[in-house]
């Protein structure tokens, strides 16, 4: 593995521009900057192309079909048909620069195959060529290029360090979803049987196990009787979740990883205690036992496949609606694709939340509503009882998750809740937050091991932004609602950030959460010593 | 990927994981851990050990609170913790530990 450089090494960005221009740059391969090549074992597991044993090094034979410069043609043509966003992103650009800056992976890089404008060209050459009438006539003329075994290495390279996270389209006059280039752009690699390792080990595990981590229905609940053992430590209540519940009101979905990675099970005992002082009726499944969904980093019919199980599970346990954790790109899956995928789920209701009374209309066609959402409304009708005070020992700001902001706006609840649950927050510049946020680096299945400096330079911006409210306020915990981003950010923290640590919005929650009949507490949900008590409890 | 050791050759991935976990026995175990940097104590052993039975029973490494709990639980409270387990494996338990009980490392939002 490439060894990473120091932080005053990495930070010392090259913004200069190439010699000649990028049709007469190769691409060059950088080691660190992308993942290794999927093992046949995964693509086999989902009848996916050409899985064969592979190395994702540049100059190595990469084992394509004899005909795969037809595959791609055929397989651009078939989706240029398919999908008229993808005909109208490559015809409409006008190449104004407005996102150029606004990649954090060209403000990490300096390289300018990784503004958006340039990485969209990467395949628009390729369209111009192929396509129009001006390109194959006029060819280089006209911004035409031919497919060669070099464009084809380039754009798995650069379809690779994005990770579809769409700030550049938030800046786009034309409104181009630059994230839906680079599906397309992996969706047409994938036919070649071009996926990275780290995206198709957890496709292959969600498919046959239900997650992307592979657990196992006894290995789910082990690691839950664990979790509630820590729970109770804390609190000395018992919670008792249930898994596969027929008949429960409510199914509850979240990524795997808050059942099997720290920080993410503090978050994880978050939604337990949450739900068990609620006395909410629900249940979660050990089938439908991922939110995340890294089948949509691969294609669109990968993504449908694995998001099935979600519908499927809610119909036969007989549930009402749907309810989903902490999770990036489950939805920008559930809000925008899931219920065309694999909807309509006529057999749910809408949402309404059993402790309120409130009716989420905002879902009525999905019939499944964000945990933020869920809380915020709680807190809003006076349901919890909240200690603030527990987290005083936190100074905390929130890395708003690229997918909940810019695919369905979650971005005011979880702001709500933390005002609520906690004392001291603060804001990171304007510019960095909102539908503006800076990508963690290493969204769209980019976190691995083998791009750590991908990564690194990815969340750059993004811990610039933490640094700024870190030295100006202290803040020391950076507070999000993704499970790619508690698993990304505490390395990203430790390179760029040392002192700031990570945590789900809901673990905070159970923090400060008062339940019935709990012992007096004296340690957090990571059995860390609780601040001293100062002012009374806030109801 | 792979390597050779006492004339097999031993399919890996290309972090150098076996990807057969039959492949596996102590001698292999003692290669991986040599070309690690890492020469196996009794105490490196009670971590493998460890590592290889759960996942016998759960088709998947532990989480770490897991595995420092059960550490604590089997052989005292000086071996239940972060720093024991990274004194042991400097690269992290997760990962090194993992690699030399020739388990796959786990993948997704981890």
């Amino acid at each position: 593995m490439a060894k990473t450089p120091k932080p005053e090494e990495l930070s010392k960005i090259d913004y200069k521009l190439p010699e000649k221009g990028w049709m007469d740059t190769p691409v060059e391969f950088k080691e660190g900057m992308y993942c290794h090549g999927a093992r046949p074992q995964y693509l086999e597991t989902v009848d996916f192309p050409n899985p064969r044993q592979w190395s994702s090094k540049k100059d190595e034979d990469w084992k394509l079909p004899e005909n795969w410069k037809e595959i791609v043609l055929n397989g651009m043509k078939e989706r240029l048909e398919k999908y008229r966003s993808f005909r109208l992103f490559m015809d409409i650009c006008v190449r104004c620069g407005a996102c150029a800056d606004k990649c954090q992976f060209f403000l990490g890089t300096g390289d300018p195959k990784n503004m958006p404008v340039l990485r969209a060209e990467l395949i628009r050459s390729v369209y111009k060529r192929y396509f129009t009438a001006s390109g194959k006539m006029l060819g280089k003329l006209a911004g035409g290029r031919e497919l060669t075994l070099d464009v084809l290495k380039e754009w798995w390279y650069y379809f690779y360090q994005c990770s579809e996270c769409r700030r550049c389209s938030v800046f786009c006059p034309y409104g181009i979803d630059q994230a839906e280039i680079t599906m397309i752009g992996r969706e047409i690699l994938n036919l070649l049987g071009l996926n990275t390792d780290w995206i198709a080990g957890p496709v292959a595990n969600s498919y046959m196990r239900g997650n992307h981590l592979g657990l196992e229905p006894h290995t789910i609940k082990s690691n839950f009787d664990f979790m509630a053992e820590d729970i109770e430590e804390v609190t000395g209540i018992k919670v008792e979740p249930t898994f596969n519940r027929k008949g429960a009101e409510i199914l509850f979905v979240a990524p795997s990883g808050d059942f099997f990675g720290d920080p993410g099970t503090y978050t994880c005992m978050g939604y337990l205690m949450l739900f068990h002082e609620l006395g909410l009726d629900y249940t979660w499944s050990t089938y439908a036992s991922e939110g995340g969904n890294f089948g949509s980093f691969t294609s669109m019919e990968m993504g449908k496949r694995l998001n099935y199980k979600i519908y499927a599970e809610a119909k036969r346990l007989g549930v009402k609606w749907i309810l989903g954790g902490e999770c990036g790109h489950m939805w920008r899956v559930v809000n925008q694709y899931m219920d065309t995928w694999n909807g309509p789920a006529d057999f749910l209701e809408v949402p309404v939340s059993p402790i309120t009374g409130t009716r989420f209309e905002n879902a009525k066609s999905t019939k499944m509503v964000h945990i933020a959402e869920f809380t915020a409304d709680l807190i809003k009708h006076g349901k919890l009882k909240l200690d603030p005070s527990r987290n005083d020992h936190l100074k905390v700001t929130f890395h708003d998750s690229c997918n909940t902001a810019r695919g369905m706006g979650i971005l005011d609840e979880p702001r709500y809740i933390l005002k609520n649950v906690l004392n001291h927050f603060y804001e990171m510049p304007e510019e960095t937050i909102r539908e503006k946020t800076f990508c963690c680096g290493s969204g769209s299945g980019l976190n691995a091991a083998e791009n750590m400096e991908l990564r690194l330079r990815g969340g750059f911006p993004r811990a610039n932004a933490v640094k700024y409210v870190h030295q100006k306020y202290g803040v020391n915990m950076l507070t999000n609602i993704c499970a790619i981003d508690r698993a990304a950010l505490p390395t990203l923290m430790n390179y760029w950030v040392p002192g700031v640590d990570v945590a789900g919005v809901h673990e905070l929650v159970a923090n400060a959460l008062v339940m019935k009949g709990e012992k007096e507490r004296t340690q957090d949900l990571r059995l860390e010593p609780l601040p001293e008590k100062v002012g009374a409890e806030n109801v | 990927m792979g390597f050779e050791f006492n004339g097999k050759t031993y399919e890996t991935d290309d972090d150098g994981y076996l990807i057969n976990l039959d492949d596996w026995n102590q001698d292999v175990a003692n290669f991986i851990a040599q070309n690690e940097g890492i020469e196996m104590t009794e105490a490196h052993w009670e971590v493998v050990n460890f590592l290889r039975d759960y996942y016998a029973e759960y088709k998947i490494a532990p989480m770490i609170k897991i595995l420092i709990k059960e550490m604590k639980k089997m052989f005292g409270p000086e071996k239940g913790s972060n720093a024991y387990l990274y004194q042991l494996y400097p690269a992290g338990p997760a990962l090194q530990a993992c690699k030399i009980a020739g388990l796959p490392k786990p993948t997704g939002c981890v």
